[in-house]
């Protein structure tokens, strides 16, 4: 591990003036400590952000919610409004990591957790995440649980995260502070596709600090489901996030966001859209999924999960229906 | 001595040194205080095959914590130990990915780590293979299998059998690279006293390392100390002296000072053996009664350039069921890869999983309960020895699980339970490992205030060894536990052979026990009583624990998602010396099953000749959400013919048969066969 400064700070503007260019945020420090230990990540500096005042959920006019960035994600799950309001958030929550991993891990650096493919992980193997140019071993290699949709020749990572899948479902908006100002960020366009510039995760600036994530009016038909290859404390191989109300038996309102198929939490806009207006069976469910997996494009070992995504959309939806 | 004292044998006593672990007042090896120690990190190499020419420190970033860059260039000599895989830092040849090529020394951890990601390997790169296929055109058949049986056994005609039976099953299945991740890392401290050696070391034989590590160094045995007071799981990686255990000490030479080197978990997967990958093929023949007429069983699996490591895969096949025509046999490649080791039940472990499907397959074909098929091939001898079993309840064990289980009235063709997504369904399968004692020492003194003390160089990995020696001592000597001081964990008390081979406590119980009886006989106040020659006047062949194992699974049709609902075994494993201690033995070794049926896999990247999932992330073995109902039970049995206690090795029958169990009760509900281990969703879901 290279030797780096560490620089606990209480305010917000004090952490992002303390940001220099090779410098990082510590938040949990669930992910980034263990990079930094794989030689992954090589900050000069933390800038400790655990004592910010970024740790309370807020109820907002017309029944939103504000999530401080540094709250726990076990908090998260927890807190009454969530589990009320928004149970596909609880519920994602509680299918990521292990009980120890969510009491440090904190809203922000949830999204902002770097993919989990084997090459990335590992300073000895080639990637283009590591250094663009370089190539994509996992294309060729070990792929079984990297992207089917949107993927680039450059790169084929998926971002790993459950709560996020629930956000994109949610249609979150992010409030992010940097050396140029505050700004808001649809959730959908905070992570990126990898294109020809797979090392950028996110649509942030360097020094952009993620102070919080809001939460529109309550979802309440809300669910998650995550497929994995252990009962707990393993990632996804596949999840769906849904939010669905129906009126009159038809499809009023439906969000759908998948997990581990993409670089960014993937939300399946044209699923939603061959939804609107129909009839809530799971006939119509099916064909939503297919409408958005016609995009797929699976590699020689992820095929799996086209037969996944599909059964477990309509699975869900009926659920909720 | 009065013997009014009741009997703790049998008896459910709590670890001896459980509150020491549960309070961290335990120390491992990395743990214990010494002073001036320095660290180490290995660097390891980032290829498979090739040539070392050199390792550059660049001047730049030199660091005045690092005491010392070691490779073959400036590394001392050391001698041949038997182990080529110890021949550490001594040729530029680099054989597998991930070998140790050079240790950076430091004032500091940090620094030691630091220094190991800066310096810079000139290699040059040969193409290499690593990968395993049943077709290799290098297959061999290797002269011996582990630990010295023939590689081939044949009885009758198998093809002619094969081709004249009413019904067969011809069947290929495949078990991946396993990895033994222990909780506690391969560790070393090596402490140079002059020309003594002293190590801690996590280890699985203290006396085996000091010898092996005195050969490497060119000195008696006598001149290495090695403790090994707790360990933290070995699962066989820790049988031998291992890299980390060389390395230390060649450092702790060089830089005058103690050296500390903990492996971290990335280099477990390389560093220090894991169990090949084997691919079988199984043939069976019968009678349409279910009477097996032929049983061939092949084996192919991988061992690395360095060294011949023949996995017994096939040997379990030789005494499980009667049959007139049998074949075993075992083809090995040597491939640019790690040397495979032992890792728990070596042999029976995937050998079962071919076999007790295959089985569960014949019993399909033929429409019968697959426990009556195996009771209709119960052998009166072990079927290619002629040898008696010293005692044999496979179907005793089948019995009782059938009706603990609720075996009766299964319906034994697939798919039908259903309930909401999930398809139900159990699976039964054999479970055996060989009961073996070798050599050990023990040294019994009385004291003055009428306790003992007992010594014998044993290693407790956890399993509860240095408690039941304290029972088995106590019993002979009509005394209470607490009044027996038991000292193990050091190679200098009295030789004690491996924690391995599930013969830890039948061999250093039978040298505490016949110590024990001969300080009584004597009524001196001190023996010391060696077993050597007990043990080689015994019979080998014959010997065997048996056990039979139930699952009852369910699969999500939505996901493919495999949960295991419940597991029981149930074990004739002769005389149950500590019910709580065994009880954790065969749990441990069912769950580890678990994993090999639905989590575990060595992801191996033919081009890079490495496993890319070499952490705890990416490795699953089973989590406690996994467990949901699991229970062990066994049978009174009583060997009088395998050691004075009556007992049978019992730390790794539980990993023999349980995975073969799961995959047969996922068959049963889904329909689905899956031949290739671990069966996960991938493979169930295209066929659900
Ligand atoms: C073994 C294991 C299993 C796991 N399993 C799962 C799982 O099943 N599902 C799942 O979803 N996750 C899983 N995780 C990942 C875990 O959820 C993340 O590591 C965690 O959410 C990261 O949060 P953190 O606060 O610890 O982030 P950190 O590690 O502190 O930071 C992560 C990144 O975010 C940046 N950052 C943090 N906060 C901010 C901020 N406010 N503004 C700007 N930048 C910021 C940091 O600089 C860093 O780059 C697992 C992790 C491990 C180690
Ligand atoms: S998928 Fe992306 S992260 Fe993985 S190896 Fe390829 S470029 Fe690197």
């Amino acid at each position: 591990m290279k030797t780096f400064e560490y620089t606990p700070a209480t305010e917000i503007g004090e952490a992002v003036g303390a940001l220099g260019p090779d410098a990082a945020f510590l938040a949990g420090g669930t992910n980034l400590v263990d990079l930094m230990k794989l030689g992954v990540a090589t900050p000069d500096t933390l800038v400790d952000i655990n004592r910010l005042p970024l740790r309370d959920v807020e109820e907002l006019p017309g029944g939103g919610l504000r999530i401080g960035a540094g709250v726990r994600n076990s908090d998260l799950a927890a807190h009454p409004v969530v589990r009320r309001d928004f149970p596909v958030l609880s519920q994602a929550l509680l299918a990521g990591a292990s009980g120890q991993l969510r009491n440090m891990a904190t809203t922000g650096g949830n999204l902002l957790q770097r993919t989990r493919c084997r090459y990335f992980m590992d300073m000895t193997k080639p990637c283009n995440k590591h250094e663009p140019g370089t190539g994509c071993p996992a294309r060729e290699g070990d792929h079984r649980n990297l992207a089917i949709l949107g993927a680039s020749e450059h790169c084929v990572a998926t971002h790993p995260s459950d709560m996020a899948v629930a956000l994109a479902a949610l249609d979150a908006t992010v409030h992010v502070t940097g050396p140029v100002g505050d700004r808001t960020v649809l959730f959908g366009d905070l992570h990126r596709l990898p294109g020809d510039t797979p090392h950028i995760d996110t649509t942030l600036e360097h020094g952009e600090l993620i102070t919080g994530v809001d939460l529109p009016a309550p979802s309440r038909n809300s669910a998650y489901r995550k497929a994995r290859d252990r009962a707990s404390y393993a990632f996804a191989v596949g999840s769906v996030a849904a939010v669905l109300d129906t009126a009159e038996g038809r499809i009023e309102n439906v969000r759908i966001a998948w997990g581990a198929v993409a670089h960014k939490p993937w939300r399946a806009t044209r699923a939603e859209e061959a939804l609107r207006g129909q009839a809530p069976t799971r006939e119509n469910f099916l064909a939503a999924a297919d409408a958005e997996l016609a995009a797929a494009e699976p590699l020689r070992d992820n095929g799996f999960k086209l037969a996944l995504l599909r059964n477990m959309t309509a699975t869900v939806l009926e659920g909720l229906a | 001595m009065t013997s009014t004292v009741e009997n703790t044998v049998g008896r459910p006593l709590g670890r001896i040194e459980g509150p020491a672990k549960v309070t961290g007042e335990a120390l491992y090896a990395a743990e214990y205080p010494v002073k001036d120690v320095t660290y180490a990190w290995v660097v390891q190499s980032p290829v498979p095959r090739g040539t070392l020419n050199a390792v550059v420190v660049d001047p730049l970033t030199e660091d005045d914590d690092v005491l010392a860059v070691l490779w073959h260039g400036n590394a001392p000599g050391l001698e041949d130990a038997g182990d080529p895989e110890l021949a550490v830092l001594q040729s530029d040849r680099i054989s597998y990915r991930g070998q140790a090529v050079a240790l950076v020394v430091a004032r500091t951890l940090e620094a030691a780590r630091r220094a190991a990601l800066e310096v810079r390997l000139d290699i040059a790169a040969e193409p290499h293979d690593a990968l395993l296929r049943a077709d290799h055109p290098e297959l061999y058949t290797p002269e011996k299998v582990n630990p010295d049986f023939p590689a081939e056994s044949r009885i009758g005609d198998v093809d002619a059998a094969l081709a004249a039976a009413p019904v067969t099953v011809d069947v290929r299945y495949e078990t991946p690279a396993l990895h033994n991740n222990p909780m506690e890392p391969h560790a070393t401290i090596a402490v140079w006293e002059g020309d003594d050696l002293l190590l801690y070391d996590s280890n699985q034989h203290g006396p085996g390392v000091a010898g092996t590590v005195a050969a490497a160094f060119g000195l008696t045995p006598d001149r290495v100390h090695v403790i090994n007071e707790h360990v933290g799981g070995g699962f066989g990686s820790k049988g031998t002296a291992r890299p980390n255990a060389v390395l230390a000490a060649l450092a702790a030479k060089v830089v005058g000072r103690p050296v500390k080197l903990a492996l971290p978990r990335q280099a477990l997967f390389s560093m220090v053996g894991y169990r090949t990958p084997t691919m079988q093929h199984i043939r069976l023949g019968a009678e349409r009664d279910g009477r097996l007429t032929a049983v061939s069983h092949e084996a192919v699996e991988q061992t690395s350039q360095l060294f011949e490591f023949a996995e017994q895969t096939t040997t379990i096949t030789r005494h499980m069921y009667a049959a007139a025509n049998r074949y075993t046999g075992h083809k090995l490649v040597r491939l640019d890869v790690p040397t495979p080791r032992w890792m728990r039940a070596p042999g029976e472990a995937p050998g079962m999983v071919g076999l007790e499907c295959a089985m569960d397959e014949l019993a399909e074909r033929l429409g019968l309960d697959p426990i009556e098929l195996r009771v209709r091939n119960e052998p009166d001898a072990e079927p290619e020895s002629g040898v008696p079993f010293s005692s044999r309840h496979y179907v005793e064990c089948l019995r009782e699980g059938a009706r603990r289980f609720g075996w009766a009235g299964r319906e034994h063709r697939p798919r039908l339970r259903r309930e909401g997504d999930w398809l139900i369904g159990t699976g039964v399968a054999g479970a055996s490992y060989p009961t073996m004692a070798q050599p050990s020492t023990a040294r019994v003194t009385l004291g003055a205030d009428g306790t003992a003390s007992v010594a014998i160089a044993a290693s407790d990995i956890g399993t509860g060894a240095r408690t039941i020696l304290t029972q088995i001592a106590a019993d002979e000597l009509g005394l209470p536990a607490s009044d027996i001081r038991m000292r193990i964990g050091d190679s200098t008390l009295p030789m004690a052979s491996v924690a391995g081979g599930s013969s830890g406590s039948a061999s250093w119980g039978w040298a505490v026990t016949e110590a024990c009886r001969e300080l009584r006989r004597t009524g001196r106040s001190e023996v010391t009583f060696d077993t050597s020659e007990l043990i080689a006047q015994q019979e080998k062949d014959g010997k065997h624990a048996f056990g039979a194992h139930f699952a009852e699974v369910r699969v999500d049709t939505v996901t493919g998602e495999v949960r295991v609902s419940r597991m029981l075994g149930v074990f004739a494993a002769g005389r149950i010396l500590n019910p709580r201690t065994a009880r954790s033995q065969f749990l441990g070794g069912m769950t580890m099953g678990m994993g090999m049926a639905l989590h575990e896999e060595g992801v191996l990247d033919s081009r890079t000749g490495d496993w890319v999932n070499h952490d705890l992330a990416e490795y699953h073995v089973p989590v406690h959400a996994d467990i949901e109902n699991i229970e062990a039970v066994w049978l009174e049995e009583h060997d009088a013919d395998v050691n004075p206690m009556g007992s049978k090795g019992i730390g790794e029958i539980g990993i023999v048969g349980s995975p073969a169990a799961i995959v047969n009760a996922v068959w049963h509900a889904t329909g689905v066969r899956v031949r290739d281990l671990p069966v996960r969703l991938d493979k169930l879901l295209p066929h659900l």
